[in-house]
């Protein structure tokens, strides 16, 4: 988990593909290039969804993991 | 990821450089099932940093006419055509089980329920993530479609050659 500090968090709980990715990026515009955000979802396919994401745009997937259900990013912006 | 560095596209890119992806999406046929992929897709490419575009044609065009514009066109046929299809975002008709909107009711009641995207906040979404819709003009002659007809946003209409030309530059192309 470390200490980083993460500068906007995007819950994007119960939301359907591909509201996630769609309000992550959304999300990821309002931070600085270098700073962190985070984005819990429950829908499943946003696993590889953000990996994907994060590959295109050059966003650093730099965390995850899920409990209960819920998948938690955290991104870096280029 | 394979870095790019030397592409033009991706001297925008700072720390992660990615070389820029062209998706071309041609919205053709109007369905409701259709227009909601192309939208979904189309505003997820945007989304993604892809430099997006969405050649709209023949029945495509129909969902970029503003959603309380009834009827358009200049003579009684073109009049009659928009009439039989209700134009606009919101009045897609699904292509089975349409069963007169009982088939498009159940879809929206169902997209609410699971929280999916309407079309209509996708199209949004999509136009604020720069994806560029662009007008077939010859459709927009054929059915009598005036620029005041469609919704804001949109590009300058162009014809088969400028779609044919984004097309052949782009990584991937959709017709839909």
């Amino acid at each position: 988990m470390g200490n980083l500090e993460i500068k906007l968090k995007v819950d994007a709980s119960g939301l359907s593909c591909p509201l996630p990715i769609l309000r992550a990026a959304q999300g990821i515009k309002t931070v600085a290039s270098g700073e962190l955000i985070e984005v819990v979802a429950t829908d499943a396919g946003s696993v590889k969804d953000f990996a994907a994401w994060a590959s295109s745009t050059g966003n650093a997937l730099v965390e995850q993991d899920s409990a209960n259900g819920k998948f938690r990013f955290v991104l870096r912006r280029k | 990821m394979t870095a790019i560095a030397t592409a033009p596209d991706a001297q925008a890119a700072t720390d992660g450089a990615v070389k820029t992806k062209k998706l071309v999406i041609v919205d053709y046929s109007g369905e409701l099932e259709k227009t909601w992929a192309t939208l979904i897709l189309a505003s997820t490419a945007g989304a993604m940093e892809m430099e997006t575009s969405v050649f709209i044609t023949f029945w495509g065009l129909q969902t970029f006419v503003k959603d309380k514009k009834r009827i358009t066109g200049e003579n009684w046929m073109q009049k009659m055509m928009s009439f039989m299809q209700r134009p606009g975002v919101s009045h897609r008709k699904l292509s089975k089980m349409n069963f007169m909107g009982m088939g498009p009711w159940m879809m929206f009641k169902l997209a609410k329920k699971y929280n999916v995207a309407s079309p209509k906040d996708l199209l949004e979404m999509a136009q604020a993530v720069g994806v560029k819709f662009i007008p077939c003009q010859m459709t927009m002659d054929m059915f009598g479609i005036k620029g005041s007809d469609l919704i804001d946003g949109l590009e300058e209409p162009v014809g088969a050659a400028t779609a044919l030309q984004l097309m052949t530059e782009a990584d991937s192309t959709l017709f839909i």
